[in-house]
């Protein structure tokens, strides 16, 4: 579904990736582990068009992606959880930021409606709706924000750090959630524990470069 | 912070439509500002005072907010009688205080608080969300709403970052003073509050982006006019319209 090669992305400080390649396929979960600064988040904004590298082929969906308008399309297919829910929350009930990302679909208020509502069913996050999203508490904004990703019906789920700053229950509920999920994912995590709970296998990205 | 404390009540007042409070609040304060005579200005001053008593909201709180208006008022108090010319009505040695600097004087104080009031009754009592989707159905450029709305959306989150860097600071033993260290803490601080805004308005639009905006809100909630809405509609206009000819 997803395929990098030789990609090449420097910030001013210098190459942080250098002549990368990655690969995904469906039905993939798989956790994406590296020391901080080795590019793991560089690497997924660059997978959904946010960033664009220097040199290298982003081929997603069987399509070679080039410019933000080839990003565009597949934004409602790839769901990327940020790191901070802060960035992603910014709406202010619930129901309206899990509604934002289906009406950017097209869908009419109504189905966006009846989205919200089941998707939230799902997280166990019924009645939410009228919340403020910035009076949640750091656990229900992580859960709230994956209801936002979700509720596009994505087929790929990126989640950066998911697990940053959640207690040990909530942790628990996210690592339920992902295994009942059947999505394919690619999880940015340093949380080992939830590594192996949640994927099939573990990419480094020190392996990632090619010779 | 406690921006929204008149909000959260349940009364009528509450619950009406959000357009019709934002349509009644301002024709209401630009017929007081115009409003040349102290009799009217004190007439207009009941109109407010009503809501506010139907809209049940506490009156300590509200006393408070008019202190705070009627506190920058105490210096024209101090100052307008003495300077004000016209007719002398009392002096002690070079002090004299002139009729037309007390009318004066009164008449800001009236129309200052009937304002005032009537923003605390008609739109403090509404979130200020509401009001965001209100404009946005009543034709104000989007842009301007947009920024409205994204200011208020994150004023908490840049307060918080502040609080953290002031706790930093703290705990490091940084302590106030009339020191060249003082304003240099703080300019960095400030560069740093503005650092992370600009950060963080592109993470944000970075998010947006993700998940398929394009430029274009949509909105969810469609507002619909009740009786009661026009009613006060019809009725807040109406005072403001006997208002405008009585003078």
């Amino acid at each position: 579904m997803i395929r990098l090669r030789n990609i090449r992305f420097r910030y001013n400080s210098g190459y942080v990736l250098d002549r990368v390649n990655f690969s995904l396929d469906r039905g993939d979960r798989i956790a994406l582990v590296g020391p901080n600064g080795s590019g793991k988040t560089t690497l997924c904004h660059i997978m959904m068009g946010l960033l664009f590298p220097e040199s290298g082929e982003v081929e997603i969906f069987g399509k070679l992606r080039k410019k933000e308008a080839d990003f565009q399309e597949i934004r409602g297919r790839i769901g990327f959880l940020f790191q901070d829910a802060d960035d992603q929350l910014f709406c202010p009930t619930v129901l309206e930021d899990v509604a934002f990302g289906p009406l950017n679909l097209g869908k009419s208020p109504e189905e966006a409606r009846r989205v919200v509502s089941s998707t939230l069913k799902s997280l166990k996050l019924e009645g939410f709706e009228e919340r403020i999203t910035y009076q949640l508490s750091g656990g229900e904004k992580r859960l709230v924000s994956l209801a936002t990703v979700l509720a596009m019906e994505p087929e790929v789920l990126i989640l950066d750090e998911p697990t940053s700053g959640l207690d040990e229950a909530t942790t628990e509920r996210l690592a339920e959630i992902l295994n009942e999920s059947n999505l394919t994912y690619i999880l940015i995590s340093h949380d080992i524990d939830f590594v192996k709970k949640t994927t099939d296998g573990i990419v480094r990205m020190a392996d990632l470069v090619s010779a | 912070m406690h921006i929204e404390e008149f909000a959260l009540g349940d009364s009528w007042i509450h619950r009406l439509d959000p357009r019709v409070k934002i349509a009644a609040a301002i024709g209401f304060s630009v017929v007081v500002a115009l409003n040349q005579s102290v009799a009217a200005s004190a007439i207009a001053l009941l109109f407010p005072a009503v809501l506010i008593l139907a809209a049940r909201v506490s009156l300590r709180k509200v006393i408070l907010r008019l202190a705070v208006v009627n506190s920058f008022i105490l210096f024209l108090w101090l100052f307008l009688p003495f300077t004000h010319t016209g007719e002398i009505i009392w002096s002690l040695g070079p002090l004299e205080i002139h009729r037309e600097g007390l009318i004066f004087c009164l008449l800001i104080t009236l129309k200052s608080n009937a304002i005032m009031l009537a923003v605390i009754a008609l739109l403090g009592t509404s979130r200020v969300f509401t009001l965001v989707h209100a404009l946005s159905h009543m034709a104000i450029p989007d842009k301007l709403v947009h920024l409205f709305f994204f200011c208020f959306r994150y004023i908490h989150v840049i307060h918080e970052e502040y609080h953290r860097l002031a706790v930093a600071m703290k705990v490091r033993g940084f302590r106030p003073r009339t020191d060249l260290h003082t304003y240099r803490a703080y300019a960095y601080m400030v560069g740093m509050l503005l650092v992370r805004s600009f950060d963080r308005s592109r993470r944000i639009l970075a998010a947006m982006r993700c998940r398929g905006f394009r430029g274009r809100f949509y909105i969810l909630h469609h507002y619909e006019m009740k009786r009661c809405d026009y009613v006060v509609g019809a009725a807040s206009f109406l005072i403001s319209a006997v208002l405008l000819v009585a003078k």
